[in-house]
């Protein structure tokens, strides 16, 4: 467990473990901050933060906190983290704040993240369960967006729109409207729309991970070229 | 000499699935043209388009699926989604409703469970509830009024592709249905003031009883060559008038039953939609209990909910509980003492 370069735990963070895609955690903050792209860049980086922050306390107190009250002592640093990034969202940003509401606070019960902290920080170093707690914040963050940039093209036909909301009042100019007239289609704004774009996220990553499997199958095993039945046909008879 | 065996039985219906998809397409024909005489050319339009759309959503999906084309295109499977959904859509509704609606029925509804026979979902209806709850004002809004409304003009071949394709000028031809009208006047006037209204013309409403009429004569078609019992329609009508003379008996108040029967998608649903093979329940009871479900449903949402029409709605929820019905109204086998019921018997699964 503890022999994992760095490396190896960042693939597994963005990749192979991927939180949402894979081990399919915290889909209800998931789905339910996913219908724009700053709501999702909002919840994720505050996913984020809180991932290093906790996975960097857990390793911390790994041997000196008992086996028998480990879990109430992670959720106390957990509930700690979070207190401390929703206060500064509230100094900060406010209205983001306002729109996401009960999700910031609920990242308290994200499975993701008393899941890193039993399953990795309470094993492993400090920079290991900080590199961790990165990867796998930023897996997150990176399926919230994607899911975040379908919902809100499909829903709305812009993308970007309110981005002040997070980087200040120079990023209103940042929306792009992508189709005018757009007729705004709720479905993909709905929860039910939700779902479906990350089944469909899963599906494509399920594809690619299958064509990589195949192609590095086909690179292992050398095509073997035997020369001796290979038969060069001068004349019109075969002997 | 070997002779070939043939093993019973040796009298078999002729009956292959592209049969019987080509006799319910048949089956809409007079739906189809009573709905054109009154209410003009929007729904022939939409069924064209819908069928094309489903066509080349099925095509697509099979390649990517590396399944053979002609084989699952011949079944006709899709061209009746396309026509059902061409059909209960709002004859004048934009086209892109209709592509989406479409498209999602045959890529989401159908092939992604595996296609033909796999789907737990009717697609035709999958496709329209995501319209419905994805585009309301267009599904609202987009009705053709028929051509027994004097003061409005009846919207000719050429008019229904302008609106459809190009969305100018739909004010002229639509309108709300009359079940949508009736809910929402019933509150504050009385239903002698709601019939002079052009859009109820007198007993019934406006044109709507004649589509249903002819649905109705299709469906007895269909019930006539044994495509569908009559198990699921009777049930399903049966509970619907009953629930309206029973909770819903004013009509200063309620809907009454002669609307619920003859307007809307009634006939439609009740007969070529909640009687889809696949994804409805199968035994002779369960199908009972299916259609009654979906009369109630209809009713419930039609009375309370937020949307003018619920065939779609009742048929998909009842969907769902369709392999739990049928799972505890097996029949008793022959040489059995009891049947087996419930979910942990062999047979459920």
């Amino acid at each position: 467990m503890a022999s994992k370069s760095l490396s190896e735990i960042s693939l597994d963070g963005l990749w192979k473990n991927n939180p949402a895609l894979v081990q399919l955690l915290g889909l209800c903050p998931l789905l339910a901050t996913s219908a724009s792209v700053v709501n999702a860049l909002g919840l994720g980086l505050a996913t984020l933060s809180v991932l290093v922050g906790s996975n960097f306390a857990v390793s911390l107190i790994r041997n000196h906190v008992p086996d028998a009250v480990r879990l109430p002592a992670f959720v106390m640093i957990i509930a700690s983290v979070v207190t401390v990034v929703e206060l500064l969202m509230q100094a900060f940003t406010y209205e983001l704040y306002e729109i996401l509401g009960i999700f910031i606070p609920l990242i308290v019960t994200n499975c993701i993240i008393l899941g890193r902290a039993d399953a990795f920080a309470c094993k492993n170093g400090i920079i290991p369960s900080m590199v961790d707690g990165a990867t796998m914040g930023l897996g997150f963050t990176c399926v919230l967006l994607l899911l975040g940039a379908i919902r809100e093209i499909l829903g709305q036909g812009v993308i970007f729109s309110d981005m002040q909301l997070l980087f200040g009042p120079a990023a209103a100019s940042w929306k792009i409207v992508l189709f005018h007239d757009y007729p705004n289609f709720l479905f993909a704004i709905l929860p039910p729309g939700g779902f479906m774009a990350l089944g469909t996220l899963i599906a494509i990553k399920n594809i690619i991970d299958e064509r990589r499997k195949e192609a590095a199958k086909a690179k292992a095993v050398p095509v073997e070229v035997t020369t001796e039945s290979r038969r060069a046909r001068v004349t019109g008879k075969i002997s | 000499m070997a002779l070939l065996t043939l093993t019973s039985p040796h009298a078999h219906g002729r009956n292959s699935t592209s049969r019987v998809m080509m006799t319910v397409t048949l089956a809409t024909v007079p739906g189809l043209l009573v709905t054109t005489a009154l209410f003009g050319f929007g729904t022939l339009v939409n069924v064209v388009l819908a069928v094309v759309v489903a066509m080349l959503a099925e095509a697509l999906v099979l390649r990517i699926r590396q399944r053979p084309l002609g084989f699952f295109l011949k079944d006709y499977s899709a061209l009746l989604t396309g026509v059902l959904l061409g059909l209960a859509l709002p004859p004048l509704a934009p086209w892109w409703v209709t592509v989406v609606a479409t498209a999602f029925a045959i890529v989401f509804g159908k092939q992604l469970y595996g296609g033909m026979g796999n789907n737990p979902f009717n697609p035709a209806m999958l496709g329209y509830a995501l319209v419905l709850v994805s585009f309301p004002v267009q599904m609202t809004t987009n009705w053709a009024v028929s051509s027994q409304m004097a003061d409005q003009p009846l919207a000719g071949l050429l008019d229904a592709i302008t609106t459809i394709f190009s969305g100018s000028g739909a004010d002229a031809f639509t309108g709300a249905t009359p079940l949508d009208t009736y809910k929402h006047l019933i509150s504050n006037s009385t239903a002698v003031e709601l019939q002079k209204l052009p859009t109820f013309n007198g007993w019934m409403a406006g044109g709507w009883e004649w589509v249903n009429i002819a649905y109705l004569v299709g469906g007895l078609f269909l019930v006539y060559r044994r495509i569908i019992t009559w198990h699921i329609p009777v049930a399903m009508l049966a509970a619907l008038s009953l629930c309206s003379i029973v909770l819903g008996w004013d009509p200063d108040m309620y809907t009454p039953v002669s609307l619920h029967l003859f307007t809307g998608a009634t006939m439609l649903g009740a007969f070529f939609i909640a009687t889809d093979p696949v994804s409805a329940a199968t035994t002779p009871r369960g199908k009972l209990i299916y259609g009654a479900g979906v009369g109630i449903l209809v009713y419930v949402i039609r009375t309370w909910g937020a949307y003018p029409d619920a065939v779609a709605f009742g048929v998909l929820l009842m969907n769902l509980a369709a392999p739990f019905i049928d799972a505890y109204t097996q029949p008793r086998t022959y040489g059995h003492e009891k049947a087996r019921r419930g979910l942990t018997s062999k047979e459920a699964r």
